[in-house]
């Protein structure tokens, strides 16, 4: 495949950025997204260009660190994907490709496609956790019953991979679906209950803290989110924080 | 948690919103209801129109209580839409909202920018002149001229296109706001799906019954 791409370089948090264009060939369909940056960069080095930067871990799904927004989408036109399990199949040959950073003022780009997202550490240090000591004893866990279909959308929440998608995808950069999936994996069951009102209102409060805007339920997030966390939690967290504010 | 944070909180804004957007769409469904009396009966039109404009409950309670809420609903919706805005200083070169949201929901500001201008022609050409008629002139009362003022009004083809064209962006408006009040609200369980159908239909046939009527006073003028 012969592609074209117009990827945002920016050398640093302050410099000013712009769109620079790269032809590529000899690219594969059964290639990943991000192997086809690979051959860009490798390129790139060969030239003695500096390579462009972009986040990437696991390359399987499982840990969140990939981004980037291809041709107008958060982790491009698949579905159900984040950016490494993206493939080059989903494009054409002869294909222009825009590739930017995510884009929100709680997410600010450090180098080229790479941004902060540490406004959703924050978030998760202001509540999304159970206060519970390891007793070393599993068996305790195990003992207390929960219904099924508590668990599996408890577990459903707790699939989010925090990669910001919501967000960048969002039209108002709001982290209400990143924020809801986290407090919602542990207000549905009963080891997060006991905590339940104070993390909510502490992670809404971080959340706005963090300069993300107010959701006006467009639903995007919900689409582009690569582990389909449902606009249910939004609606769960509204009700779990209404009735959190209203109790104290 | 104090109260004053709660205020200030995203959640309660997007919930007032909500609720202020869906004490609008009772505020509709009523006026909906009496309008649509003119196309049948002018008699039950006027007797309606004489309560609505003398009983002092409707006058100095409910009357106030609304545009309250409307300045309310149109003052946050520009206020979240700057907020929202600024949420992003550097916007994307190439998006593409189409591919994951409906166009009526990321323009509600849009729509409900053409809705203020229509709430405010609106004002001038029924309620300063009732306001005029009834509280500064003290005309007697007339219990029936109301009819006669409605058709008045269609006669014009650029106001009634005005009319027709605002209506068109109120069900834009609706068709996203409706269901979204009640998403704001907290309300997402397994009757969604019906409310939505319900919220889909009214955003339909509200508007657009609306603007039946004014055509039909345009033409049997
Ligand atoms: C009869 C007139 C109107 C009705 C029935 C109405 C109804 C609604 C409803 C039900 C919502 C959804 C609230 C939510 O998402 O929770 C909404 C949102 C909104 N309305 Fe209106 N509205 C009206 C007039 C206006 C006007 C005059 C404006 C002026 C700018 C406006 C601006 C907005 C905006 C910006 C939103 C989105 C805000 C958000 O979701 O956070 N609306 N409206
Ligand atoms: S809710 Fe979805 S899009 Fe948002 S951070 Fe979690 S996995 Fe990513
Ligand atoms: S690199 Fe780990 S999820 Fe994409």
């Amino acid at each position: 495949m012969k592609l074209t791409l117009k990827i945002w370089r920016q050398k640093n948090a302050k410099a000013k950025g712009e769109i620079v264009e790269y032809p590529l060939d000899g690219i594969e369909e059964d290639m990943s997204f991000l192997e086809m940056l690979d051959v860009l960069n490798e390129g790139l080095i060969n030239k003695g260009d500096l390579p462009v930067s972009f986040d990437h871990d696991c390359r399987e799904g499982i840990c969140g660190s990939c981004s980037l927004y291809i041709n107008g989408e958060a982790h491009g036109p698949d579905r159900g994907v984040p950016t490494c399990q993206l493939h080059m199949r989903m494009f054409k040959d002869g294909d222009t490709i825009y590739i930017e950073p995510f884009r929100a003022k709680a997410f600010p780009v450090i180098k080229d496609l790479v941004v902060d997202r540490s406004a959703f550490d924050r978030i998760q240090h202001a509540g999304g956790f159970v206060s519970i000591n390891t007793s070393g004893k599993p068996t305790d866990a195990n003992a207390i019953p929960i219904p099924k279909h508590d668990a599996d959308r408890a577990f459903d929440a707790a699939t989010c991979i925090g990669c910001g998608a919501c967000v960048a995808s969002c039209k108002n950069s709001s982290a209400m679906l990143f924020v809801s999936a986290k407090v919602s994996q542990y207000a549905l069951l009963p080891q997060g209950k006991v905590e339940a009102a104070d993390r909510v209102l502490n992670m809404v409060a971080q959340m706005d803290a963090e300069g993300f805007g107010n959701c006006t339920n467009t639903g995007a997030c919900e689409v582009e989110c690569p582990k389909g966390i449902s606009l249910e939690n939004i609606a769960r967290m509204n009700r779990e924080y209404l009735s959190a504010s209203l109790k104290g | 948690m104090a109260k004053s944070a709660l205020l200030k909180s995203s959640i309660a804004k997007k919930v007032a919103m909500a609720l202020s957007g869906l004490f609008l769409i009772l505020f509709l469904a009523q006026h909906f209801f009496i309008n649509s009396t003119s196309v049948f009966s002018p008699d039950t039109f006027n007797s309606i129109s004489h309560f609505m404009g003398n009983n002092p409950l409707v006058q100095f309670v409910i009357q106030p209580i609304l545009i309250v809420g409307v300045i309310f609903h149109f003052v946050m919706g520009f206020v979240l839409d700057f907020k929202n805005r600024s949420a992003r200083p550097i916007n994307y070169i190439k998006n593409n909202g189409a591919a994951n949201s409906s166009w009526a929901s990321r323009n509600m500001i849009v729509s409900g920018a053409v809705v203020l201008a229509f709430i405010l022609l609106h004002f001038y050409d029924f309620w300063v002149p009732e306001m005029v008629y009834k509280y500064v002139e003290v005309n007697p009362l007339n219990e029936t001229r109301y009819f006669a003022e409605l058709t008045h009004k269609f006669v014009s083809p650029v106001r009634t296109g005005i009319y027709c064209v605002s209506f068109l962006l109120l069900s834009l408006h609706l068709w996203h706001g409706f269901n979204s009040s009640f998403q704001s609200v907290g309300f997402n369980n397994k009757y969604s799906r019906s409310l939505h159908t319900l919220g889909y239909a009214f955003a339909i046939v509200v508007p657009f019954g609306f603007i039946f009527i004014a055509l039909f006073h345009h033409f049997n003028h």
